[in-house]
């Protein structure tokens, strides 16, 4: 293709065209009286590189169909030639709003494909992170959820808060977002010293923040007006369509993994799944405001629970030996030599772990060859999923709406591309 | 004085107060930015521009961090390339901008900024660039009328289709205020029995008017911001839905120059809400010193510039057809009733009706000037 300068050279892609380019799965009337907008990948409200053609009457959306790909890093493909303790930072690449959930299912998955179960205080410890990631991502969703419908400071007030979790990881894992903390057989070490201290702060002021984000938006009648009884979805459209997560609970389906299939000995906490009915952006705004506060629950129970022992399993073909062995036995050495240059083999045959991640259900498949590397890696990503109901909540919605629920059902583009 | 002595006059002062008002709009934006950052725990512009201050352990104490920020910024604007996209309308798109400052601008003639200052020929009765016009109040009107075809044409013009739509809400969004607009603007009308903006400011010496008539102040503050298309009712170029809506293929100091109009609306209209409603240019003392009108003035603008930037930073934007709702069913019907009622009430106080309350709440609030 010439660029060309030529003012008249540039030409409007016919129907035809964009639906060849495009692909199937698009609905477009194709009507002379509907103007086709193209929205994004560059936008700033579709929450990264999501494009959107709309096919509008005046401001009413006729039609939407998503446009995926603009981000797409082939990570499936690249575990298919990493060992599965190296295949682990990769996952934190793709929802990069909350790897700690990511992490989590995956290291699940390389558990149950090895058969081996993780220490009772390193499930404890996975629980608080992975709640705690919850809070961040859902604070992530509530700012940038704001500041699509332009009430701008909540969103800096979420970032705020946002730093501090930010912080706990660094202090917990050395990076503030690609943690890869959740290691096979258990962590990558045990929590520092501060890590208490610091979570029963959090836990102590994060209330109240909540509720100043709510005293903000909760009953304000603008956010009301823009929120209740958009982007309706019912409760049958949502389970036909694989939405999960905070996005299905809004139509009122009871669906949460951390109760349907507890991992983790997420069995043992004692917290709430809330729950309405009305499907529209304000049910899944207040299912995720109350989840916060459950996730806060759980946090605090995981605390006060927290047994003594090992994080890692004593299983020295998978877990390396601690550095300070290294220096003395001659075993220590030839297994970590071992781990790090060959891995370790699982066994042949496949495996399926869902968990809940703050989008929904976030599962991984892993198939084992009986190698050090999996055979094939495929993940069932919420945000993915959650997207393809986009089209039949903005039917009928006005731009503006288009906006709004997008924010509402909080994807993220990198898990949606992997 | 003579017509030309009267032109004269106007073109001096109006010189004066449109370059003052230039540098009050840079300092807007940086008003803008500080309190906003400031309510959203932010620091805001603190870089370009201090005062140093040698403190006695050494260290370097910065003062005012910031203020050159403006500067900078038009610099930065009339730096960059302007471009022309193509197959833009390119005379509509040259003027467009242009009609935006002008609109804005134009305003500025009849906003009285102080009472009887020294120096002031003999038959003016307050300072302003054109002062004494009788029907001050219909030639805001008019001029806030055309402002908004800036808007709607740049939107037409760019061929973009984001910008249509943006123009398209600006006609939708101003053809549903406008009347209630006009409505509420009747009462300040009433009260002083004049059309001239200086008679209006004169009619509220011992009460303001925001105290007679909070309905009418605050329908006319609601309506004031969705003149200046600021938030809540930015759909027009609704940053997170439209991208940057009409100006969106707008550069260089054309976009410049949208901003520019936007700001200065900004302090006009906080001008006109203190002229209509908080008593323009008076306050204590401010016979005996008319010096101070212009304090009072600024201090009014300010007030003004403080509860936009406040509820900005605090509300959602509605949507183009809520705020078509909200202005054809609350709005218009709550300034008619007001309207009315104020009509019956004016009757009925020069029928001597309310003297008594009239005057125990003057013996209450003196210090109104």
């Amino acid at each position: 293709m010439t660029l060309s300068t030529d003012p008249d050279a540039i030409q409007e892609l016919t129907v035809e065209e964009l639906r060849a380019k495009f692909g199937t799965g698009m609905e477009i009337a194709g009507d002379e009286e509907y103007m086709l907008l193209s929205m994004g990948p560059q936008h700033p409200s579709t929450h990264g590189v999501l494009r959107l053609l709309l096919e509008l009457d005046g401001e009413t959306v006729v039609n939407l169909a998503p446009d995926i790909g603009f981000l797409h890093t082939g990570i499936e493909k690249t575990m298919e030639s990493k060992r599965y303790t190296l295949g682990l930072v990769l996952t934190d690449r793709m929802d990069y709003l909350s790897p700690m959930s990511n992490n989590l299912g995956y290291i699940l998955a390389v558990e149950k494909l090895l058969g081996v179960e993780a220490t009772p205080r390193a499930q404890v410890i996975r629980v608080i992170l992975t709640e705690l990631a919850r809070v961040s991502s859902h604070l992530v969703w509530l700012g940038t959820h704001a500041l699509d419908l332009a009430a701008m400071s909540v969103f800096l007030y979420c970032f705020r808060e946002r730093e501090y979790i930010l912080d706990i990881f660094e202090m917990v894992a050395g990076q503030r977002m690609m943690v890869s903390y959740f290691r096979p057989g258990g962590l990558w070490r045990d929590l520092p010293e501060e890590f208490e201290p610091a979570v029963r702060k959090f836990l102590e002021f994060m209330p109240s923040r909540i509720a100043d984000y709510e005293a903000l938006t909760k009953n304000n009648p603008i956010w009301l007006d823009r929120t209740k009884g958009v982007g309706v979805v019912s409760a049958e459209q949502a389970v036909a369509w694989g939405m999960t997560g905070p996005s299905l609970r809004g139509s009122g389906v009871n669906w949460d993994i951390r109760k349907a299939q507890p991992y983790s000995g997420y069995e043992q906490y004692d917290f709430d799944v809330p729950l309405e009915t009305d499907g529209d952006v304000y049910a899944r705004y207040r299912c995720r405001m109350e989840e916060m506060r459950q996730s806060l629950r759980i946090i605090e129970q995981g605390l006060d629970n927290l047994p003594d022992g090992p994080v890692n399993i004593d299983d020295p073909k998978i877990v390396p030996p601690p550095r300070s062995e290294l220096g003395h036995s001659m075993e220590a050495v030839i297994h970590h030599f071992k781990l790090w240059t060959e891995g370790f083999d699982a066994p042949e045959g496949f495996v399926y772990q869902s968990v809940e991640s703050p989008r929904g259900e976030f599962a991984c498949y892993l198939r084992g060859d009986g190698g050090p590397k999996p055979a094939r890696v495929h993940f069932r990503t919420p945000s993915y999923v959650n997207l393809a109901s986009l089209p039949i909540m903005s039917k009928g919605a006005f731009v503006a709406d288009v906006v709004a629920i997008i924010g509402s059902i909080d994807i993220v583009l990198g898990e949606i591309d992997r | 004085m003579t017509t030309s002595q009267i032109a004269l006059w106007g073109l001096v002062v109006g010189f004066i107060i449109t370059l003052i008002m230039v540098t009050g709009f840079a300092y807007t934006t940086l008003f803008e930015r500080k309190l906003l950052a400031r309510l959203q725990v932010r620091f805001g512009p603190n870089r370009v521009g201090y005062i140093p201050i040698p403190s006695r352990k050494g260290k370097e104490r910065k003062l005012l961090g910031g203020f050159m920020q403006p500067a900078a910024d038009a610099v930065k604007l009339f730096m960059k390339e302007d471009m022309t996209p193509a197959k833009v309308d390119r005379v509509v798109y040259f003027i467009a901008p242009m009609m935006a400052v002008f609109t804005a601008i134009a305003i500025l003639a009849v906003i009285p900024w102080a009472g009887k200052l020294p120096g002031l020929p003999a038959q003016y009765e307050y300072f302003a660039i054109a002062p004494g016009i009788n029907v001050g109040v219909l030639y805001v009107l008019a001029i806030t009328s055309l402002g908004v075809y800036g808007i709607v044409l740049a939107g037409w013009a760019s061929n973009n289709k984001y910008a249509v739509l943006g123009g398209i809400r600006a006609t939708a969004q101003m053809i549903s205020y406008e009347l209630a607009m006009g409505l509420t603007i009747l009462v300040p009308i009433m009260l002083a029995d004049s059309m001239d903006m200086g008679q209006i400011v004169a009619g509220q010496k011992g009460m303001w008017y925001i105290f007679l008539q909070p309905i009418a102040a605050i329908v006319f503050w609601i309506v004031i911001m969705a003149e200046l298309q600021r938030a809540p009712f930015d759909m027009s170029e609704a940053e997170q839905e439209l991208s940057a809506g009409f100006s969106v293929e707008y550069g260089s100091m054309r976009f410049g120059m949208f901003f520019m109009a936007e700001y200065m609306k900004m302090i006009i209209f906080s001008a006109i809400f203190a002229v209509f409603f908080l008593g323009g240019y008076r306050g204590p003392f401010v016979d005996q010193f008319p010096v101070l009108g212009l304090v009072y003035t600024t201090l009014k603008i300010i007030f003004g510039l403080f509860l936009m930037i406040w509820i900005r930073a605090s509300l959602p934007r509605l949507r183009y057809d809520q705020l078509m709702a909200f202005g054809w069913k609350r709005l218009l019907p709550i300034s008619v009733i007001n309207f009315i009622v104020v009509g019956v009430a004016i009757v009925l106080v020069e029928e001597g009706v309310f003297d008594s309350l009239i005057r125990s709440i003057q013996q209450a609030i003196p210090f109104l000037g």
